[in-house]
Parts: structure tokens; sequence; C-alpha cells
């Protein structure tokens, strides 16, 4: 701010406390401590006053809070770009808390640092701290027992979008996914779209009309299978579900295939690399593929609520 | 009393139509906007209950809450009692009734309009001003002829002083004007669409430059201005302290004007601008609490009345509540109290002490003064069942604060509760699932405040059905 702004602020915030005190001093000064004087104003037939001085606690009250205000205003920014002897400002409490935490945390993944996701699943401190991730980071869509929920993957169920190697879980918390289904409803046609819901329905062996399978399997073939592939069983490359494991994204009735194939579908699953960092990630994903495979061969799975 | 006589001979009367028309109109939108506060608490617990309808969302009703219970419910009880003060403190009939009734009809018609576009969506997004342009326009027109009204009864006044009243009265009429205008300024792009000509933090600021102030002049000085004429009236007893008055009522008006940075706290707002709120926020603790002094020393040689007047009940309750929001007010604009209570439950607590608390309380227990007398009855139908209405809201009140202010305290501390390894010690729904149960209560304290509205929207049919309305000669002044 330039120097006449800051100068008319200064000027109008000392000038206001000032005439606060100017105030006090000039009503008090006549008549202090005088009781309980009637003035001679009547209003509406009996509404009178009197002019009793006022209560001095109530005085100091308002002196009080008048001096420490311009001692704040001595000591911290408010008169308009006086920084404030003490030179503090709400960007540099910031940062320095923000630094403090950054080298507790430091320290305190010191350890886990260069770990394969195979021995971070077997620490039980970082898959602890990896729950909490999870709890804060995650749960929001894939749910605190990260089962999921129509439109949000289950991550416990071993079947995998994008891949379920170390690599590919990394690279989806850290980068994220954009999973486009396009809209085949124009070109398919009304009676294509039905098609091609019973012969999908017929992957996954649910039950459907034999001559409408039938009709949608070369259907299939020529459109949907560049991203599902001949047989349906999906691409991870590209992110195409399989569609013969009876696992659905978004819903396995009629009415939601119809919505899926007619109209299409976008999900996404945000970045997470620069929100969190390296460390973080790797928790994540270590934590991540523990809930499909045990890591200790056999056993339950580690729940993501703990409670 | 002798009356005043106008040049025809005949005694001039005050102008008490538009009154009793604010007056009942009052008690109307005080049921609208507190049954919408019901509906939307009940919201909060059970969220099916917008049946899926978008102008039954929570989002379209929250607006129409404060909306109502401030500009219709607390503004005509404002019109209601200025003009009804302004005659009688200045001995003469209102300026204008033609302005008068425009005022009435031109209110309601911005009541009715806001209560149709904020569920359908139609909004500037910008709190307690949501209204789009046609209409802040519109209310700009009818507080321009409320000035008059105001101002010109003032000047044509046949005494000297100015009641202590009517000073607060007349810094509201004027700060809403300046609020209202500078606040609203859009470009219009549509009829039902504008575009704000202030962006970023400016926006912000400007906002709640207009929004504190909305609290300090509307919800506070006005109010003061109701509390100055129906305290000592009800009570039989003079003003403690006229150099009193004038202290605080120069240092709130002025002080108050600083205090709306402290909605900004840790915001991109510059360091400065917070510290100037939150400075001023503390200095304002004395000027506010003047108010109080005045009002309840006033009442002091006349504590007995205490016991079987429940109008007077509702005023010493009403200024309890108000000295202790302006206590807690100033409190959580210490920033780092603020860092605790910002955007929990506690702000919704604080406020409502001061809505239900100070403002409803003073507009109930004024009203149950005023009605008998405008329609020439020396009190309400049942003094009894005032007293229950009293008795229900005070402790509805009660409840709902208390389970805001725990509710509100828990939330900013499991929301800052951090572990070891930097995570987060609550989620956020948990910090929500604890919360449901106050969620419950608070509703709970809403149900009971309005059934208190209820019993008195009873109580006042019962008092003015059937009854002519009074003809009030204009009193000669004493001197």
């Amino acid at each position: 701010m330039n120097s006449g702004t800051s100068a008319i602020i200064a000027v109008v915030v000392i000038a206001n406390a000032l005439a606060s005190l100017w105030l006090i001093w000039w009503t008090n000064k006549s008549n202090a401590g005088k009781a309980a004087k009637e003035t001679t104003h009547v209003w509406d037939g009996d509404l009178t006053e009197y002019n009793n001085p006022m209560p001095r606690w109530w005085l100091w009250l308002f002196i009080i809070t008048i001096i420490f205000g311009m001692v704040y205003f001595w000591l911290y920014p408010g008169l308009g770009s006086f920084a404030g002897s003490k030179g503090w400002t709400s960007a540099a409490e910031w940062k320095a808390e923000d630094d403090a935490a950054a080298a507790a945390l430091e320290q305190r993944f010191a350890s886990l640092k260069g770990k394969s996701l195979a021995e971070l699943a077997h620490d039980p401190e970082a898959m602890s701290t990896a729950r909490n991730l999870f709890a804060l980071n995650c749960s929001t869509c894939h749910g605190s027992d990260a089962r999921g929920a129509k439109g949000f993957p289950n991550l416990t169920d071993n079947d995998w979008l994008w891949g379920g190697s170390d690599d590919a879980v990394l690279q989806t918390i850290s980068q994220g996914r954009d999973g486009v289904m396009p809209a085949w409803g124009q070109v398919l046609g009304t009676d294509g779209v039905e098609q091609v819901i019973a012969y999908v329905m017929t992957l996954s062996g649910k039950q459907a009309p034999a001559d409408a399978a039938a009709a949608g399997k070369p259907r299939f073939e020529a459109i949907c299978s560049a991203c599902h592939g001949m047989d349906g069983k999906g691409n991870q490359a590209l992110g195409a579900p399989n569609l013969t494991d009876d696992v659905w994204l978004h819903g396995s009735s009629v009415k939601d295939l119809r919505e899926t194939i007619a109209n299409g579908r976008t999900n996404h699953m945000p970045a997470h690399l620069e929100r969190l960092g390296e460390t973080r990630v790797r928790l994540l994903a270590a934590y991540v593929l523990s809930l499909s495979h045990p890591p200790s061969g056999g056993s339950e799975a580690p729940h993501a609520a703990a409670n | 009393m002798p009356s005043a006589i106008d040049s025809a001979g005949i005694a001039v009367t005050y102008n008490d139509k538009v009154v009793r028309q604010f007056a009942i109109m009052t008690v109307v939108w005080g049921i609208v906007g507190m049954l919408v506060g019901v509906i939307i608490a009940a919201q909060l617990i059970w969220p099916d209950l917008n049946f899926g309808l978008p102008f039954l969302s929570y989002g379209r009703l929250r607006p129409l809450h404060t909306n109502a219970v401030i500009f219709a419910f607390g503004g005509c009880a404002l019109f209601a009692s200025s003009y009804y003060v302004v005659q009688r403190t200045c001995h003469v009939r209102l300026f204008s009734d033609a302005l008068a009734a425009f005022t009435f009809w031109g209110w309601q018609l911005v009541i009715v309009l806001a209560a149709i576009t904020l569920p359908l969506g139609i909004t500037q997004s910008k709190e307690y001003a949501e209204l789009e342009w046609p209409i802040d326009l519109l209310i700009a027109v009818v507080w321009v002829a409320y000035a008059v009204v105001f101002f010109g009864t003032l000047a044509v006044r046949k005494v000297k002083h100015i009641y202590v009243a009517n000073w607060f009265f007349a810094a509201y009429v004027i700060t809403i004007a300046v609020l209202h205008i500078f606040n609203n300024l859009s470009i219009p792009v549509t009829l039902t669409k504008s575009y704000d000509i202030y962006s970023g933090v400016v926006d912000a600021m400007v906002q709640w430059w207009y929004g504190h102030n909305a609290v300090g002049f509307f919800l506070t000085a006005a109010f003061l201005g109701m509390m100055y004429y129906f305290v000592p009236k009800q009570a039989g007893r003079p003003i403690y302290s006229y150099r009193l008055s004038i202290v605080h009522f120069w240092a709130l008006i002025s002080i108050y004007m600083w205090a709306g940075p402290h909605h900004l706290h840790y915001t991109t707002l510059p360091d400065w601008a917070q510290s100037v709120g939150m400075v001023f926020s503390l200095i304002l603790l004395a000027p506010s609490w003047g108010g109080m002094i005045n009002g309840m020393m006033t009442l002091s040689g006349a504590w007995d009345k205490l016991r079987t007047d429940p109008v007077l009940k509702f005023m010493i309750v009403a200024l309890s509540f108000y000295g202790m929001s302006t206590f807690e007010g100033p409190m959580m604009s210490i920033k780092t109290v603020n860092s605790l209570s910002h955007y929990t439950d506690w702000t919704i607590g604080h406020v409502h002490s001061g809505a239900l608390g100070w403002v409803a309380f003073m507009t109930i227990g004024s009203l149950y003064a005023l009605i008998p007398k405008l329609w020439g009855e020396k009190q309400m139908y049942s003094v009894k069942l005032v007293e229950v209405h009293f008795w229900i809201a005070t402790v509805g009140v009660v409840l709902y604060i208390a389970a805001m202010w725990i509710a509100g305290v828990m939330q900013g501390l499991m929301w800052r509760a951090v572990n070891p390894d930097g995570t987060l010690t609550y989620t956020f729904v948990e910090a929500l699932k604890n919360t449901y149960p106050f969620y419950a209560v608070r509703l709970l304290g809403g149900v009971m405040y309005l059934s208190g509205m209820l019993i008195m929207a009873y109580n006042v049919i019962k008092t003015v059905a059937a009854k002519q309305p009074a003809l009030v000669p204009v009193a000669a002044p004493a001197h």
C-alpha cells in the first residue's frame, strides 16, 4: 500500500481510539461523583432520565481495552504499513509451524525411506500411519473399509482397473487416473444398446435374452472390443474393466448398464504425489496392496477401519 | 394528559395503523422464519427431509431462514417500534402517512419476493445479502422512504431534546442504507443474475464490513433503541444514566465500523486489517455493555415487578443475553480463540444467543407491551400465557446455545488434533458423527422456541380480535 493510504489508516485508527478517551473524559468531568441527578428532559408523559455517574469498573474496562489496543498496534501490524516492533506476519508464523512439522515428519519417516512396499506392509507402525492416511485422504470416495461404492472401485477384491503391480498402484496414487467410457447411444441406436447390454450380461454369466445377446455379440466385437478386448477381459493399460468377472463399477442392473453404454461414464482419481510426498504415497500403496494381499499368507487382510 | 390540537381544532392522533400492521407481521414472519429454521435444523440430522426437491434443499432454505428472521421478523419489529417510539417521543404524528404506508407494503413485497426467489436458487451468494439486484433496488427505495418518514418526524418534533432511543434508530436507518447500497453494487446481466463489482479479498472484506455492521446496526443499535423506550416504560423508572448513554452511543457506532475483518482471520486478508478488526472488536466490549448497564440499572428500582410481570422478564433476560453475547463476540474475535471457534457450530451458538436471546426476547417483550396499547387494552388477553411463553422460550434458547457451544468446541478440538505421524487424529465424518446428539438437542430447543411463538400468536389473536384499533391523541410536550 502506498504511504498516503497507510498514513490515513494509522491516523483514523488512532483518532477513533483517542476520540473514545476524550468522550469518556468530557462526559465524566462535570458533576463527577454526584449521584442520581435527574435531567430535566421528559418525553411521552413519564419518560425521564437520571444522570448517574458511569460505573467506575466499566470506565476502567473501556480504558484498559483501548490501552491494550494501542500496545497491540505497537507490537503487531495494524497501523497501515507499519509492521509492528515484533516484525510478526501470519505467513512467517505459518511457515515456521509448517517447517517444524515437516522436519519432525522427516525424522519419523527416515527409517521408512527406500523400503519396498512388501517391507512397509510388514511394519506395524508404518501401517498404522498408512491407515490414518487412508482414512483422511482416500476414505471419502473408497469408503473407510476400502470397499468402494458405486463409481468408486473396491480396493480389497484384487480386481484392478489399472493394474495391481507395485508400480501400477504407485502410479495410480501419485499421478491419478482418468477413466473414460465414451457414449455409444448414437452409434448403437436404441435396439443396439439393448443387444449389447444383453451380451455383456452373459459375459459375467448373468441371465439375458439369448436372441438379444446373440445379436449383441457382433456389435460388441466391432465397437467395444477395441478397449475391452474380443474376450471382454478388459485392458489395464487403458483402465478398461474386465467385463467377465461379475465386478461392476457402475452397477449391473439393466438400467445402470443402459446409462453406461448409451451415455458413457467418466471416472477421476486425483493425483496425490504433490500433496502427500513420496513417502506417504508409498505407505498408501503398501496399505492398499495389503488389503488384497494378506501379508502373512492367507490370514485376513488388515481392515481399513481398525475400529 | 393534554393533547395536541390541529388548525381545525380537532385533536391530532398518532399514526398507529402502520405500527399495528408491522406489529402483526412481526409475529407472522417470526413464525415463518423460525419454522424454516426448525426444518433446516432437522435436515442436518435427517438429510432426506429435503425430499430430493431442489427448492427444499438446505443450501436454499438456510438463506431463506436468515433473511426471514433478520429482515422480515426483526425488520418488521423495528419498523413497528421505531414508528411508535418516534411519534411518542417527538409528540407529533408521523411525518407522512402515505410514505409510511409505502414502507409497509414495500417491505412486505420485498419479503414475499425473497420467499420466492431464494428457494428457486436465485441468489447473489453474499451472506445476508443474497437477494438479487431488482429486489435490492426495491429495498433501497423503501429504505429511503423510511428515512424520510423517520427523520421528517424528528425534524418536526415538539420537544427540544431528541430521546435516546431515537439516536439509535437514526444511526441504524442511516448506516443500513450505506451498508446495503455499497455491499450490493453489481452489474446486472439478466433480471435474475448480476455480477458483483468487487472481487477476491476486497469482495470478502466489503461483504463482512456489511455483514458485521448488519449485526451492529440492525440487530444491536436498533434493538437498543427499542430497549431504551420499552424498558423504562414497562418498569416505570427513569433511564439510569444520560451520560452513560452518550458515551456508549458514540463509542458503539464509531467502533462497530471496524470490526468486520474478524470474520476473515487467517485468510488472505492482509495482517494489518485482521489486527484492526480484532483490536476494535475488543474495544467494543465496554461500549456494548454500556447499553446493558443502562437497561439493567433502569430496572434496578423495580426488581419486585419481575415477580409479577412476565413482560419485564423477557426484557431482563434479553439484556442478560445481550451482555453475554457481546462478551463472547470480542473473545471470539481474538485470533487464537478464533482459530478454534471459526467454522464450527460455536459461531452458530453465538449468533443465536444474540438472535434468540437478545433480539427476539426484546422484540417479544416489547410486542407484549405494545400490542394491548394499539388496540386500547390494558394488557394481553392472557398474562399467564405470556409467562408460559417466557419459560418455554428461555429453556429453548438455553438448550440451543449450550448444545452449539459444546458441539463447536468439540469440533474445533477434533479438527485440530494431530497424530505424531502428522496425520489428523479424526476424519471429518467422525467429528460430524459426534455432533449428531447436539444437533438433536438444538432441534429440541428450536422447536420449543417456535412453540412459544405459536402461543404468542394465539394470545395476540385473542387480544386484538373483534377489538377496535385505538385512536390515541398526540400528547402535548411536558415543557
